[in-house]
């Protein structure tokens, strides 16, 4: 037993989880609140840990803590994704709870073990690991859903949050039980070698339910079908910037982490899960269209909208191929941009001294803020999936990569559920354009503000232009998870 | 003679598990059974998860068992903590109240 324990694959995550213990000790010692000085600070090491991550992460695949750990170019990939929308939502989420009396230096802390949570999650080479990853950010993410604690709404959002999630681990221990217990193994290494290889062994019934239960748990993460119950309550429910946060680096992570999982251990049992992520891939798409055309709260809206953007994802991973998984990744970058830019403009709803979140609130923006209804625009027009912005090719590369495996259906549902959903998109921007303006919005300051909108709409705007980086780097991620 | 073996195991831990899974959604008086629930959950797993490391002769179910119990306890203790918040600003746990956000 003389294995060398080599650290150097998990560094980010050491060095964000250090910079997060000692920012915590900072907070607790210091006379004031301090919370625009930690969040900088976080913001800061959320910078350095992606150059970490940068750095550390090569062409070659390391593993260490005895292989429960992996770094490969799909990790990479996911965690720049996942710290550039914690960063962005971070910097996005101090003005607003500076006015709202929120800032307590416990805000940045949090989000920052929460993507300590995610990186290990995204990451995971073994249940064990996945299994502490997750929970490592699902119990900061119930805390942050509760964060106004003097909230009704808040706690009981907390709470709603708090008694799913926790159904939700428990289905998916469940689920690795029964798994572990039907192959002997836990590792996403050694699973594959069972039913792979020259002599495939055929699942046992109990393998294959823990599968589904591993999905059933995996699912309520991500909020697909039927396991999306939560999503609205906790979205409408949460401080504006958690929920901003809530729908971006989260979900990506948990897509990711679902996406390793299917095509990785079980990746030759492609047959058995396709089903049921199809199954679940139709539902998301169908509540996120038909569910969204009745809210009034944008919120409530947009975690419809991600509910459809989960299905959307889920027809890339239903495909099972490398170009699947690259669409899924292509997918999770564009959402990322989208959802930090139109988070931007509702936190920037603000009027007669308090925050809106009615739809109809942005009657009359393109008037009264003629750049924020801009960047709206764009940002719904490429929701919406109008080419040439950067959402069309979002779902042109999932769609293309399920009719590529053949699944004609599901691409067809797809596309018609995308048309149903352009519906409250384009609606949005009606309301911005051509009602008439009730009460114009405050001025909220915030230079973090403009730069995320700014950002956000280059790079919807710009994406066809350039869309070369991102769909190589792509490329190479999701290679990484078929060896030849 | 009655020898307790694997399938015995499992079949309890799949009643409890049942029962937790039941207990969240049937229960409609308080919040607490809810996370007694979900300890039982837990506890489901952890039998089957020792049950299956004695039969196949392998560790790793029994140290998943104890990384299970210790995130377990740090749930419970943010669940409660958000109980209690919920009940400062509520004044009362019962399910039926948790009714705020709808739609």
């Amino acid at each position: 037993m003389s294995e060398t324990f080599d650290l150097i694959p998990v560094l980010p995550e050491l060095f964000l989880v250090l910079a997060a213990m000692a920012l915590l000790m900072a907070g607790v010692f210091r006379k004031d609140e301090g919370f625009g000085s930690t969040t900088s600070l976080a913001i800061m090491a959320m910078v350095a840990a992606a150059v970490l991550v940068w750095a550390v992460g090569g062409d070659e695949r390391q593993t260490t803590f005895g292989g429960m750990f992996v770094m490969d170019s799909f990790a990479v990939f996911a965690k720049l994704m996942v710290l550039v929308g914690s960063a962005l939502t971070a910097a996005m989420s101090v003005s607003f709870l500076e006015r709202e009396k929120l800032g307590r230096f416990e805000y940045p802390i949090l989000i920052l073990f929460a993507t300590v949570g995610m990186m290990m999650m995204i990451s995971a080479n073994d249940f064990i690991a996945l299994y502490l990853g997750l929970e490592l950010q699902s119990l900061s993410l119930y805390v942050l859903a509760a964060y106004n604690r003097d909230s009704v709404r808040a706690t009981e959002a907390g709470l709603k949050y708090f008694v799913l999630g926790s159904l939700a681990s428990g289905m998916l221990l469940y689920g690795v039980s029964l798994v572990y217990g039907f192959s002997g193994s836990t590792s996403f290494e050694v699973l594959p070698r069972i039913f792979g290889g020259d002599h495939p062994a055929a699942p046992h019934l109990g393998f294959i339910a823990g599968l589904v239960f591993i999905i059933a748990g995996l699912a309520f993460k991500i909020s697909a079908v039927p396991f999306h119950m939560w999503t609205p309550d906790v979205y409408e429910g949460a401080p504006t910037p958690v929920t901003s946060f809530f729908a971006v680096a989260p979900k990506i992570a948990a897509l990711v982490l679902f996406t390793r999982v299917m095509v990785g251990p079980f990746g030759d049992l492609v047959d058995q899960w396709r089903q049921v992520i199809t199954f679940i891939a139709i539902l998301s798409m169908f509540v996120g269209a038909f569910a969204a055309i009745v809210q009034t709260n944008i919120k409530r809206l947009m975690a419809y909208s991600s509910i459809g953007h989960v299905g959307f994802v889920l027809v890339g991973l239903a495909a099972g191929t490398a170009d699947g998984v690259q669409g899924v990744l292509v997918y999770l970058a564009i959402y990322l941009f989208m959802n930090v830019g139109t988070f931007a403009v509702i936190l920037c709803m603000r009027s007669k001294g308090r925050m809106v979140e009615g739809i109809d609130d942005l009657a009359g923006l393109s008037r009264t803020h003629p750049l924020m209804a801009l960047t709206m625009a764009a940002l719904m027009f490429s929701m919406a999936g109008i080419p040439p912005l950067a959402g069309f090719w979002g779902k042109f590369y999932v769609f293309k990569a399920a009719v590529d495996a053949g699944l004609f259906t599901l691409a067809i549902i797809g596309v018609l559920t995308s048309v149903v959903s352009a519906f409250y998109y384009l609606r949005i921007i009606k309301i911005m354009y051509f009602d008439e303006a009730i009460e114009p919005f405050e001025r909220v300051s915030g230079r973090a503000m403009g730069m995320v909108m700014a950002l956000s709409t280059a790079v919807v705007l710009l994406f066809t232009f350039l869309p070369g980086p991102l769909l190589t780097s792509a490329k190479a991620a999701a290679s990484v998870l078929f060896p030849q | 003679m009655f020898e307790i073996g694997l399938s015995h195991y499992l079949t309890v831990a799949a009643i409890l598990f049942t029962l937790g899974v039941f207990g969240i959604f049937l229960n409609r008086k308080n919040v607490i059974i809810i996370m007694m629930s979900i300890e039982l959950m837990l506890l489901a797993v952890n039998i089957n998860l020792v049950a299956f490391s004695s039969y196949l002769n392998d560790l790793v179910g029994q140290v998943f068992a104890m990384f299970i119990l210790t995130v377990a306890a740090a749930e419970a203790a943010i669940g409660l903590a958000i109980v209690v918040v919920f009940f400062r600003n509520r004044g009362t746990i019962a399910v039926e109240e948790i009714s705020q956000l709808k739609g």
